[in-house]
């Protein structure tokens, strides 16, 4: 398990709702415990937000792979069909790349989002881990069908501060 | 509450008088005295060889200019002048006198110009109307089609802004009486906007008969015509009003789904009945001023256009209405989404802009293809680049990140180039049909800017002073008021 080589033990909150998580959630940052991780078996709306983390840098990573597709898409039009060998298509002018543009268009445009969305996904994949062949990383399967966990390293307190969240189950680790 | 103070009357109400006044002051201009881009051919609509008249235009302006005393002859039938046309009065130039000039450009091609004979200029404040009616048309219409859709999709999160959807889609029957007034005074010939409706157009015997356009007489004549326009106004208005009668009603009733599944069912009507009225109004009043051509996406195309300039009014609306603290349980959240129409709109709208071009461009049919000469290749090039890319390169470069869709300073920036964008965009797809190359920003284009705004902002903010801005008793009240993403 990959929190296994921490020293302090870990404390797992279960809940049963996604609205008592989020101010469970609020309530225990509020209480002063930091939060390592939550598992939800569906994206919750906020929690992010009231978890503190930082903003995501993928929408950056994005826009820098749909410039490197329209750069790709623009040298492989230009080079297949103006440069290395002029087609003649329909009487189009083939002279040069800009007054055959317009033809490209639905080249640039699919190669710019095929880029970002596929280097997007691979880069989600590689920052999170999720290579093929990964371990699961939730602790409790049931995360992934009805139950959200808080989980969080245990201190002075916590426990009370779980119980008063909502939290349907607490075990420690 | 809102208050519509008595500040924003005196606005309103003296921004539609300035532009009455300046309304007046454009119908009675001599457009034709100062019409100096008439030499340059009219605007292409039939043949091809008027393609070549386009195209010629420019070699053809410098030859006249040199001949300075034919060129006062030439310019007298600007509107129509032919390649062909052209070159032979230059070479009678010394005699060339109004006849014999018109009979040669009648002979020259046996191509149609834009008005058989008349002069197109005339047309201009006509034509400058229609573009703001079409233009403030849809603010009106996209907002009730999106006020249409929340409810028929069962939306949670805007139903804290219903209020503010329904005052302005209340809007929407006013250009539609603007355009039928423009209908009347072209049935009575008054101006020849649309051309098909001009005289003798659909007679045989007649020297204006374009058998093209009298083939289409069975949809295109003044009676069906302002019947269909009726039929708009009736369904488009009527939807606006019993929306928000209900929505209304149902603050009186107690809470529960009284109104809830009655709105369905007639917002998802409505929608049915705008998939329909929105591709033939389009056709109607923009498509038809240019009569000979003809485009399957055009209805589509303007829908996305007033639709994206109908989101960047409510985004605009509603963060003034926050920023005055008059929606105190709408957050960023919901500025973001209004945000995320107003981007994703644009680029539909390019999409289809450039669906509709790319086929005419690739196929390259006469019949087709003479839509975009004076678009791409006359005059209106640069307006038309520059529209392009206010509708497209700039609101995406500028709303694109999601932290600049909350940001009331970005989505200012955007939504000014998306408004003037939409509005060139929509004065580009009626001047060339109705004017020719006489086309110009005066008195009349701005009085009707004015004169709808004043109008616009009259009619929204008295519909939203009316009752307060909150829903009382939607039964998603509670689930709008938590949104976030």
């Amino acid at each position: 398990m990959a929190h296994s080589t921490e020293s302090v033990p870990l404390v797992r909150a279960m809940y049963h709702d996604d609205d008592v998580l989020i101010s469970a959630v609020k309530q225990i940052r509020a209480a002063g415990f930091k939060i390592s991780e939550v598992y939800t078996p569906f994206p919750v709306h906020g929690l992010d937000k009231a978890m503190g983390l930082k903003e995501s840098r993928i929408a950056l990573a994005a826009f820098m792979y749909g410039v490197i597709g329209l750069t790709v898409a623009v040298t492989l039009t230009w080079y297949m069909m103006v440069s290395d060998w002029p087609q003649n298509i329909g009487g189009k002018p083939n002279i040069n790349w800009a007054m055959n543009m317009p033809a490209f268009v639905p080249i640039l445009f699919e190669m710019t989002v095929f880029f970002a969305a596929h280097l997007m996904v691979w880069t989600y994949l590689v920052i999170n881990g999720l290579y093929p062949g990964a371990d699961a990383k939730n602790p409790d399967p049931r995360t992934t069908d009805d139950y959200f966990m808080v989980e969080l390293p245990a201190a002075k307190g916590l426990i009370e501060t779980l119980q008063k969240s909502g939290a349907v189950e607490i075990a420690e680790a | 509450m809102f208050v519509f103070t008595s500040k924003m009357k005196l606005l309103a109400g003296s921004l539609t008088l300035v532009g009455l006044v300046f309304l007046l002051i454009g119908f009675n201009t001599d457009y034709s005295s100062h019409a100096d881009s008439g030499d340059h051919g009219a605007v292409a609509q039939g043949h091809a060889e008027e393609a070549h008249a386009v195209e010629a235009h420019a070699d053809e302006a410098h030859a006249v200019e040199a001949h300075a005393a034919e060129a006062h002859a030439t310019e007298t039938h600007a509107a129509e002048a032919h390649a062909t046309e052209a070159h032979a009065a230059e070479a009678h130039a010394a005699e060339a006198h109004a006849d014999e000039a018109h009979a040669t450009e009648v002979h020259a091609a046996e191509a149609h110009a834009s008005d058989h004979g008349h002069d197109l200029s005339a047309n201009r404040p006509w034509a400058a109307f229609l573009v703001n009616s079409i233009f403030f048309l849809g603010i009106g219409i996209g907002t009730l089609f999106f006020l249409a859709i929340q409810y028929a999709a069962q939306v949670g999160w805007s139903v804290g802004l219903l209020r503010v959807f329904e005052a302005v889609s209340m809007f929407v029957g006013i250009p539609i009486l603007g355009i039928l007034f423009l209908i009347a005074t072209g049935g009575m010939h008054m101006h020849h906007l649309w051309h098909w409706m001009a005289e003798g157009i659909m007679d045989p015997a007649s020297p204006n008969y374009d058998s093209l356009i009298a083939g289409k007489e069975a949809y295109l004549n003044v009676p069906f015509f302002a019947l269909r326009t009726l039929a708009y106004l009736v369904i488009w208005a009527g939807a606006a009003y019993l929306l928000r009668r209900n929505s209304l009603r149902e603050d009186a009733l107690p809470q529960g789904q009284n109104m809830f599944f009655t709105q369905r069912k007639l917002a998802a009507t409505f929608i049915v009945l705008y998939a329909v009225t929105s591709s033939t109004s389009a056709w109607d009043w923009v498509m038809s001023v240019d009569p000979h051509w003809f485009s399957t996406l055009f209805g589509w195309y303007t829908f996305a256009g007033m639709f994206v300039t109908a989101m960047t009014v409510l985004n605009l609306l509603v963060m003034y209405l926050r920023l005055n603290n008059h929606l105190p349980w709408i957050n960023e959240n919901h500025q973001h989404d209004l945000s995320k129409f107003m981007f994703a709109f644009s680029v539909f709208w390019t999409y289809l802009w450039f669906s509709q071009y790319m086929l005419i461009w690739y196929s390259n049919i006469p019949e087709e293809v003479t839509y975009y000469l004076p678009r791409f290749k006359g005059e209106y090039k640069p307006l038309f680049v520059a529209m392009v890319a206010m509708n497209f390169l700039l609101p995406i470069l500028v709303l694109m990140s999601r932290d600049a869709k909350r940001i009331f300073g970005f989505i200012g920036l955007a939504s000014v180039f998306v408004l003037a964008g939409h509005w060139i965009d929509h004065y580009i797809m009626i001047m060339p049909g109705a004017v020719g190359y006489s086309f110009g920003f005066g008195f009349a284009e701005l009085g009707g800017i004015l004169f709808y705004s004043g109008l616009f902002l009259w009619v929204t903010l008295s519909q939203l002073a009316k009752v307060p801005l909150r829903l009382k008793n939607h039964p998603m009240l509670t689930e709008s008021e938590r949104f976030q993403q």
